[in-house]
């Protein structure tokens, strides 16, 4: 998500600002307020130096702390490393951290910033400005104790949650400390710990939020209860673009239990009910007639995701270049044979669990409060401010966490349920929860662009020679923030930015509009892209008669964090071996190698496949992956775990297939995802290089799906070019 | 109509085929069981009825009156319930966590009618989807159980 990427560098450097903050003073506590430099890419930016988002240490009297998170938990375990990072500063155990998200509004107000969560960039973009803020917080203690004692602060030293001095034991613990500490000024570029001496960074300290989560009493957006709100339901047009002319059934509809009213809107019909199954009922009788109506991205009533593809891959254009070395064209002019393929990749939903909703409620005040899954709140506060013809600072968003993103709760027109609930809360003049059911989701999710690339290539003795690659299509970050076709890393990221040493190559980029509203995507471009260059590689080491695992390493020499990273998995597998080679339960299996570089992070992947019934069965799963540094291991091996189950997923199953216009798939029935039973096992080596921190939250995927693919090629001869493998007989 | 939920009886007016997942939601106010695909796919709406895991999404309130149904709010008041999520806990299974009150309701059951499960029993009874990807840590946290 080069965006982002592009933000979490920019922020690296800058000097970070701490300041007290007096609205909590007079509580016994020491608050402190730090600002995450964030904002929008360049081009979105209001001022160069834009106040940005806060975030919030209070340390109260009994010594626990809170900490408000600008960043969203969705099950990346932010909120955890959060509170280890301040906490190693500070020099307070996580345990004794509650961790919320930040409210919006006065005195949270961000003041023109800019937050969200993605791009695997949280702890990558917090961690110098948490660290700075966990380190004025423990100085001012510090100097607290001192100034009581009448002692230098240079002769104290602290323990976790208490400051102490050596020469005549006195101790005092950080609660009875923070009131004092509050009428102190805030140091400014207070010293951080030397990495050495971390107690908690860099250690599996476990998650803050999993009883509550296991116990069902955290709460997200779809349960959230505002009185005297009703409840509704929808249903969209079938076809994006459509709208409703009439609902010929409407008495009987309104007549339902506990129906409120029926309300027309722009492309979709909704019912208000007193309870949400009512409005569920309901809008299931309801009988509506269609008509042509406004849109922006109106989908063509013939569009049919296998005709999109098929124009993909005959589309011309002009050809922009994103990458390129020696002279590609002329080597495979010469070459005796050039291999030739094309890839491609469907469009995929998010599948998050927890279905979209949004809580609207109009004030006496004018103002709006929002309750919504949302992964960018101020971006998500001036489009509702313009859905409800307000001043942003009238509308309120209260973040939840969130049943699962991966990229669904981005901004997307035509994608969120906030404008339906703002429009409906003001029809009926009271606060409404509008929930979409699974099927409207899928109807109206923004899904994973369907993604082609032509290859041609030619192999020598020692690899790859000349490597001739044209994108073709359209990336989110281009629909949503007029990137420019070559620039928009979403495009064409897993193809360009590989790190292999080709002598000649040329990669650019053909746009193609893409018709369906596109999104983000978990790794995004690297998604698909990684797939169909890794793909290619195994093509070009079996033509050239080559090892795939010893042509990438000969690849590598440049590079010892690569090669070491190559050579790391393969030990962690046990040795590399291609196969087919017989299993313990007289299986036959392969193994898959492939790379990815995504999100600043370098991962390496080995897959051990067999085939069983004509399908592919993936066993196991070896993962090494660097992300620099290491904040929490237990968290990189949760997310890769995850990023792996999504990466088999989509490999084995997933496929959003559109036909006249319209999905065919609408819930879990048509459009299966990975089940308990087709999950492999997941072997993972953390390396921390000491490379700049990268994420962890998406790059375990992006090498998943190739290795697997390569394993299926050694086994069953046939080179997977199109995903997923669901659609052939392997057998 | 009268459903027991939680060791409570509740008089609950509602059609007779209203989803028991949306009884639970909506007329008692316990959202700890959660909606995902409502076509009975995804398992998020795990409750036991006299035990057995039950998608309450497609289950009609009416035909489960008269029996024992319990959700998620009160896993714990039963011994395997405990160590189940004592499992959760310690294994740090959740992520996202929206679909965990339906898996630890499923090992639950699981658990409790076979206290020793062979892998096969595991595949049979732990079928709700994890979006997330927790799938090995939830075996994981089922065989500790077992064995613990
Ligand atoms: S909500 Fe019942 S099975 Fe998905
Ligand atoms: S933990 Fe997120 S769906 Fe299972």
């Amino acid at each position: 998500m080069g965006v982002f990427d592009h933000l979490a560098r920019r922020i690296a450097d800058r000097p970070v600002n701490v300041s007290r903050r007096g609205f909590l003073a007079g509580t016994g506590a020491l608050v402190l307020a730090t600002t995450l430099p964030l904002r929008p890419a360049r081009g979105q930016t209001a001022a160069a130096d834009a106040p940005a988002v806060t975030a919030y240490l209070e340390l109260r009297p009994d010594g626990t702390a809170l900490l408000r998170s600008p960043f969203i938990e969705g099950g990346q375990g932010i909120f955890t490393a959060m509170a280890q990072i301040v906490g190693e500063e500070l020099d307070l155990a996580p345990e004794n951290f509650s961790v919320e998200i930040a409210p919006p509004g006065e005195p949270f107000a961000i003041m023109g910033g800019f937050r969200l969560t993605g791009g695997s960039m949280s702890t990558r973009t917090g961690y110098p400005v948490m660290r700075q803020l966990g380190a004025a917080a423990r100085a001012m203690l510090v100097e607290a104790a001192a100034r009581s004692w009448g002692v230098a602060a240079e002769e104290l030293v602290t323990e976790p949650g208490e400051v102490i001095h050596k020469d005549s034991g006195r101790r005092a613990a950080y609660g009875d400390l923070a009131a004092a500490a509050m009428d102190l000024p805030v140091p400014a570029g207070v010293a951080l710990k030397d990495p050495a001496d971390f107690r908690w960074i860099g250690s599996a300290v476990p998650r803050l939020d999993v009883r509550a989560k296991s116990t069902g009493r955290q709460n997200y957006a779809i349960d959230v209860a505002v009185e005297g709100m009703l409840l509704a339901a929808l249903r969209h047009a079938p076809r994006l673009g459509l709208t409703p002319a009439a609902v010929t059934n409407l008495q009987e509809i309104e007549a339902m239990r506990g129906v409120h009213s029926v309300h027309l809107l722009d492309g979709a019909v909704a019912v208000v009910a007193e309870k949400f199954w009512q409005a569920r009922r309901a809008i299931d009788a309801a009988e509506i007639d269609w008509t042509e109506g406004e849109a922006k991205w109106p989908m063509p009533a013939d569009f049919s995701s296998a005709g999109f593809r098929d124009s993909l891959a005959t589309a011309e254009g002009e050809v922009v270049e994103v990458e390129a070395a020696g002279d590609a064209a002329g080597q495979l002019a010469a070459a005796e044979t050039v291999i030739e393929a094309v890839y491609d990749a469907p469009y995929v939903v998010h599948g998050q669990l927890e279905p979209p909703s949004a809580t609207a409620r109009f004030n006496a005040d004018g103002t709006l409060d929002l309750w919504m899954p949302c992964q960018a709140p101020e971006m998500f506060q001036n489009a509702a401010a313009g859905a409800a013809g307000l001043e942003p600072a009238q509308v309120i968003v209260h973040q939840q966490v969130l049943g699962g993103f991966f990229g669904r709760h981005f901004l997307y027109a035509t994608a969120n349920p906030f404008p339906q609930a703002i429009a409906l809360a003001r029809a009926v003049g009271r606060p409404v929860k509008l929930i979409w059911t699974r099927e409207e989701d899928f109807l109206r999710d923004a899904p994973r662009p369907l993604g082609l690339a032509r290859f041609r290539g030619s192999v020598g003795p020692n690899g790859p020679e000349a490597l001739q690659i044209e994108v073709v299509g359209e990336g989110p970050t281009q629909r949503w923030y007029n990137a420019p076709p070559g620039q928009d890393p979403s495009a064409t990221e897993g193809i360009s930015g590989k790190t292999y040493a080709i002598p000649n190559k040329h990669i650019g980029q053909i746009f193609q509009a893409n018709p369906a509203v596109i999104g983000y995507w978990r790794s995004v471009g690297h998604s698909m892209h990684d797939f169909m260059y890794e793909g290619f590689l195994d093509e070009l080491a079996a033509a050239g008669g080559l090892d795939p695992y010893e042509m990438r390493l000969s690849m590598l020499s440049g590079s010892e964090r690569h090669r070491s990273l190559l050579e790391r998995v393969a030990e962690l597998a046990g040795g590399w071996k291609q196969g087919p080679f017989e299993a313990a339960d007289g299986s036959t299996r392969a193994r898959g190698v492939a790379m990815a570089s995504p999100f600043g992070s370098e991962v390496a992947v080995i897959a051990e496949v067999s085939i069983d019934a004509g399908e592919a069965k993936v066993h196991d799963i070896w993962v090494a992956i660097d992300p620099g540094q290491v904040v929490n291991p237990s968290t990189v091996e949760a997310q890769v775990q995850s990023a792996v189950a999504l990466g088999t997923s989509q490999t084995l199953v997933e496929e959003l297939v559109y036909e006249n216009g319209e999905p065919v798939a609408r819930n879990f029935d048509m459009y299966p995802i990975l089940r308990p039973d087709q999950m492999p096992r997941v072997h993972t080596a953390i390396v921390g290089s000491g490379a700049a921190m990268g994420g962890v939250g998406e790059p375990g995927l992006p090498a998943v799906g190739p290795a697997i693919v390569n394993a299926v090629a050694v086994l069953t001869g046939q080179r997977i070019r199109s995903l997923p493998l669901s659609k052939y007989d392997l057998g | 109509m009268q459903l027991t939920i939680n060791g409570a009886t509740h008089d609950v007016d509602v059609e007779p085929d209203t989803p028991l997942l949306w009884v639970i939601r909506e007329e008692l106010g316990l959202t700890g069981t959660k909606y995902g695909c409502g076509i009975a796919q995804c398992g998020a709406c795990t409750v036991l009825v006299d035990g057995v895991a039950t998608r309450s999404c497609v289950t009609p309130a009416d035909s489960v009156e008269g029996q024992e149904i319990r959700t998620i709010e009160t896993v714990e008041e039963t011994e395997v319930g405990r160590r189940v999520v004592a499992a959760w806990v310690e294994n740090e299974v959740a992520q996202c966590g929206y679909c965990q009150s339906g898996q630890v309701l499923a090992a639950t059951a699981l658990l409790t009618e076979t206290p020793n499960p062979s892998d096969d029993d595991i595949d049979g009874a732990m079928t709700n989807l994890c979006r997330c990807g927790t799938y090995n840590k939830i075996r994981a946290a089922v065989r500790s159980v077992a064995e613990g």
